[in-house]
This record gives structure tokens, C-alpha cells and sequence, in this order.
């Protein structure tokens, strides 16, 4: 008679999470980042029709990488759930908290039960405050948990390289222009070179607090982009970066934040 | 349902399956309770139960267009309300105004707005003006049965529309009937009298200000002739609502405009109460308007 081969729970779940893993990995980065007037989100994404940020509710976005079926299914039921909720109750009703809650939820029962492939994903869920302390942005991973992110942070492909970047420059209360030149110049940060982004293949969408109406959330159009940015030359923090040491990619010298 | 709402827990199957865009559709299948023509009534007329909303006024103007209100709310002989807002901004290029059973039209109005919303969030992309037109026709036919038992909801819909470069108008009757107007509208108890007095006021080169001061002419004549619609209220200085949607967005008037506005027309009328007076015979072309020949 033939026994099943045992597998140790640990070794299933490593299994499964190197699965996830590596399909995050393949893709792109996605950067968050909180400025004076809300909270950014840029992503190198040359689609106009299929995004990786999308707004749910009044003051709530979302933001995603992985697999698109997936995270675009998570996005409908936010928005879904978001809608529901605020029609039932009140619009103030609705929280990003609440929304992160249920992402975790879904993905932590998702991973976890044998029968279902674990989803490819991982998220933002950020909420805009009547000031910069009521901003939250929550990370959320394949396997469901949660993290608390303040001032910025990035998900997807070279997560390591492009928060190490973000790390050494980033500074609280940057305006928008700041902010963007910040987020995208890390987003074009690898360890061998710095790439411009031409900002025809940049996805840019903010959660400003600023703005007059009832829903915050706006994306910049490319003419947007290109004002703030410029055509193509390189950005400031790009061309802070010393030419000389471009061989050793572990060993980044500490660098001051860029004076801009 | 209520687990869906208390945030514990996964996701519920539903809300993950791929499906519709309709904020509408969705509840009537994961909660029809919450929809209003989901319910239904033991027979009886119940008309009388509940406050009645009554004058809207809409125009449109080259560039845009303009819905206006009054502010009162009848219960039979009772004044049930003296400063209710019957005009919503439902999305950033439409607005509806509201007449008939307050409570129902204005859950029918929320209603529709988080339609029109949950639609632009999951295609990405908002919905037409006649798209929109026609949503809140079917949700008006949902609410026939009650409109049978007293309880009819009758909105006026204006919306700027970017595929035309215009304001558009459109009206409808209990059954869903859908019906786009040209010019200008009214609807509600006192609307025959707003529709006598947007005749012979109306013209179609007026400016913002100008389809403002239509707006609150109408009104005043909808509100002299008919006891359920209210009057400019100058103790407590509550005017109509305003609200004009351009190729910009929409936004309503702010109070102190339509404050003045209000105040000239008060003033005009103080001199002559029946408002002014148009020419007996229109020479020439459509634009003469009694002046020196």
C-alpha cells in the first residue's frame, strides 16, 4: 500500500510563499509616498487602460502588483464592499482601516487553505487624513498580513533597491513636485544605473486633501507629468547620485537627501 | 449581510465574482432589502404619510445648464419642512432635482449617485449623459408599485454633456418614461406655473446669472399661485437652491448670490407683483424683447 508523501507544514507554506513570491518579483515597482497635501502613487506602467492604482471610496485608493486578474478582482470587491458600506451607513463610514481588514481577510484565508492557489499580490490600501497624521497607508502581503507604513513605501519587483533609495532621500512635508521627481527617480533607480522614465510609461495618481471635492483621489495626466518632470531630461535626484562609483552596487555611499 | 458590513472576516464569494458594473444590480442580489424598490407595501393609499416635496425648475444656457429648487416640504396642509434641499449634485457633470415623496426620492437620489459613482470606479471610465439618463429611469420604474399607492417619485435630471458640448434636460413620469426636454422644465405641484413664467422668460442666449434670476422668477410664480410651494423666506433669509453644471463640473450657487439675486427680485416685484412684463408681440426675430424699435 502506498503512503502519501508527508510534507511538513513549514515546507508547504515555504512552498507556497516562494510561489507568491516570485510572481511579485517578476513585476514592476509600485512606490508610495506621502507629501504635504496627501499621499502619491507612481508606478512604471506604460497601459493607460489597465492600472495598478484605482481609487475605492472618497478618500481611499488602492494600489497593486502581482498577477492582474487577481488584485483587479480585490479591487472590485473593495470598491464594492466600500459603496455598500457607505450607502448603508454614511460615507464617513467607510475606512481605509476597515477596507485593509478585509483585504487580510481574503488573502491570510486564500494562502492558507489547501484547495485555492495563493493570490500574486501585493497592496496598498492608503486613506488621506484632514492632515498629514490621519494619513495611513497599510502594506498588504499574498499571505495576508499587514503592515503600517509611514512615509513611503514600495512594493513588487526590486523593492530592495527602490526603498533604499527612498530611505536615504526621503523627508517629511515634500510638496508634490517633490514628491513625484522623489518617486519616480526611485523608480528608475537600479543598482547598476539610473533609468529616466519617460512620463508616457508612468501610472502617477494622488490622494489630495486639497482638493475642493467630495472624492480626493485624481490621477496626473501625462501633460501633468511633463510639466512637473520636464520632457526627458534627468531629475535632480538622478543627477545627485556621483558618477564615479557606479561599479559597487551593494556598497551605496550615504548620500544627503537632495537639497530640492 | 451584516457580516459583510462588520468588516470580519473574508471577502464574501460575491463580491469577488466578476459580474456588474450596477451599484443597483449588485444589492438586488446581495441585499435587496437595502434597495428601495425592494420593499412592499400592504395596500392602501399612503400618500399622505409622509412630507411632499414640490417645485423644481431646470434651464439650460449656452455653456451649461441650471436646476433650481424651492425649500419646502408639504404634509397635506402642514408645512413639513421650510428649508429642505430637493437639488443633489449627483456627479460631477449631472444633478438631479426632486419632486414628490421627500424620503423616497431622496433615498432614490442617493441611490443613483453611488450608481453613477461605482460604475466611473469599476469601468474606469463614466458613464454617458444618456447612460445616466436612462439608470435613473429604471430606478423610477422600480418604484412604480408605491407610485400606485400614493408614494410617486417624479425627478428632473440635468447634466452637461461633454460628448455635445451642452447642457441637456430630462424629465420623467412615474412608469420610468423618460423624456429629454429643449430649453427649459419644471416639475413638482407648483411646475405649471414655473413652466408659464420660464415661457415667457426663457431665452436662449441667457448667461449663468441670467438663468439664475429665470430660475428664481419661476419660482416666485410657483410659489404665488401654488400653497405648496414655498417663497423666497425673508426672516430667515432661505432662498432656493441653485445649482449650474458647466463643461467645468457643477457647483451650487453660493448663498450670498443667491441672496442678491433673491433681493432683486424681491425688489422688482415690490414695484410690480406679478413680475416682469414680456412684449405682446415679438418682432423681427426671437431676440427683441420690447425695447425701442
Amino acid at each position: 500500500m502506498s503512503t502519501p508523501f508527508y510534507v511538513s507544514p513549514e515546507q508547504l507554506m515555504k512552498d507556497r510563499a516562494d510561489f507568491a513570491r516570485k510572481g511579485i518579483a517578476r513585476g514592476r515597482s509600485v512606490v508610495v509616498v506621502q507629501y504635504a497635501d496627501g499621499v502619491l502613487f507612481a508606478s512604471e506602467n506604460p497601459s493607460q487602460a489597465l492600472h495598478k492604482v484605482s481609487e475605492i471610496y472618497d478618500r481611499i485608493a488602492f494600489a497593486a502588483v502581482g498577477r492582474y486578474n487577481e488584485f483587479e478582482n480585490l479591487r472590485i470587491a473593495g470598491v464594492r464592499l466600500a459603496d455598500m458600506r457607505g450607502y448603508s451607513y454614511d460615507r464617513r463610514d467607510v475606512t481605509g482601516r476597515g477596507l485593509a481588514n478585509a483585504y487580510a481577510q481574503t488573502l491570510g484565508t486564500i494562502f492558507s487553505s489547501g484547495g485555492e492557489k495563493p493570490y500574486e499580490v501585493e497592496l496598498f490600501v492608503a486613506e488621506v487624513g484632514d492632515d498629514a497624521t490621519g494619513d495611513q497607508i497599510y502594506r498588504l502581503t499574498y499571505d495576508g498580513q499587514v503592515a503600517d507604513e509611514h512615509g513611503y513605501a514600495v512594493m513588487g519587483g526590486a523593492t530592495e533597491t527602490v526603498t533604499g533609495y527612498l530611505a536615504e532621500r526621503y523627508e517629511d512635508g515634500l510638496d508634490l513636485d517633490a514628491a513625484l521627481r522623489l518617486a519616480v527617480a526611485a523608480l528608475g533607480h537600479s543598482d547598476s544605473d539610473d533609468r529616466v522614465i519617460a512620463p508616457g510609461d508612468l501610472e502617477v495618481a494622488v490622494l489630495d486633501r486639497t482638493r475642493s471635492r467630495q472624492r480626493k483621489f485624481s490621477r496626473l495626466a501625462e501633460a501633468r507629468l511633463v510639466a512637473i518632470l520636464g520632457a526627458t531630461p534627468p531629475t535632480p535626484p538622478a543627477s545627485a547620485e556621483p558618477s564615479a562609483a557606479p561599479a559597487s552596487p551593494d556598497d551605496d555611499p550615504p548620500i544627503a537627501p537632495p537639497v530640492s | 449581510m451584516t457580516g459583510e458590513l462588520t468588516g470580519h472576516g473574508r471577502l464574501p464569494a460575491a463580491f469577488l465574482s466578476p459580474g456588474t458594473s450596477s451599484f443597483t444590480e449588485f444589492l438586488s442580489r446581495e441585499a435587496p432589502d437595502l434597495l428601495p424598490a425592494g420593499r412592499a407595501l400592504p395596500p392602501g393609499q399612503a400618500g399622505d404619510l409622509a412630507p411632499h416635496g414640490t417645485t423644481i425648475v431646470a434651464l439650460a444656457f449656452p455653456g451649461g445648464v441650471l436646476l433650481g429648487g424651492d425649500r419646502r416640504a408639504t404634509m397635506g396642509n402642514l408645512i413639513a419642512s421650510r428649508d429642505i434641499e430637493k437639488v443633489f449634485s449627483t456627479d460631477e457633470y449631472s444633478a438631479a432635482g426632486i419632486a414628490g415623496t421627500a424620503g423616497l426620492a431622496v433615498e432614490m437620489v442617493r441611490l443613483f449617485r453611488v450608481e453613477l459613482e461605482h460604475y466611473e470606479k469599476i469601468e474606469g471610465s463614466p458613464l454617458s449623459l444618456d447612460g445616466k439618463a436612462n439608470r435613473l429611469s429604471a430606478l423610477i420604474r422600480g418604484n412604480l408599485g408605491m407610485a400606485m399607492q400614493g408614494l410617486a417619485v417624479v425627478p428632473l435630471f440635468v447634466g452637461y454633456d461633454l460628448a455635445h458640448a451642452g447642457g441637456r434636460i430630462f424629465s420623467y413620469d412615474v412608469t420610468g418614461g423618460r423624456y429629454e426636454e429643449t430649453g427649459y422644465h419644471a416639475v413638482g405641484s407648483g411646475s405649471l406655473f414655473a413652466r408659464g413664467s420660464l415661457k415667457k422668460l426663457y431665452r436662449p442666449d441667457l448667461d449663468e446669472t441670467g438663468a439664475a434670476m429665470v430660475a428664481l422668477q419661476a419660482l416666485y410664480d410657483a410659489a404665488d399661485d401654488d400653497s405648496a410651494t414655498g417663497g423666497p423666506d425673508l426672516t430667515r433669509r432661505i432662498f432656493p437652491i441653485l445649482h449650474v453644471i458647466t463643461a467645468e463640473g457643477g457647483h451650487t450657487l453660493a448663498d450670498d448670490i443667491v441672496s442678491d439675486l433673491a433681493d432683486q427680485v424681491i425688489a422688482g416685484r415690490m414695484g410690480r407683483p406679478d413680475g416682469p412684463v414680456a412684449p405682446l408681440a415679438v418682432r423681427g426675430g426671437a431676440d427683441s424683447e420690447g425695447g425701442a424699435s
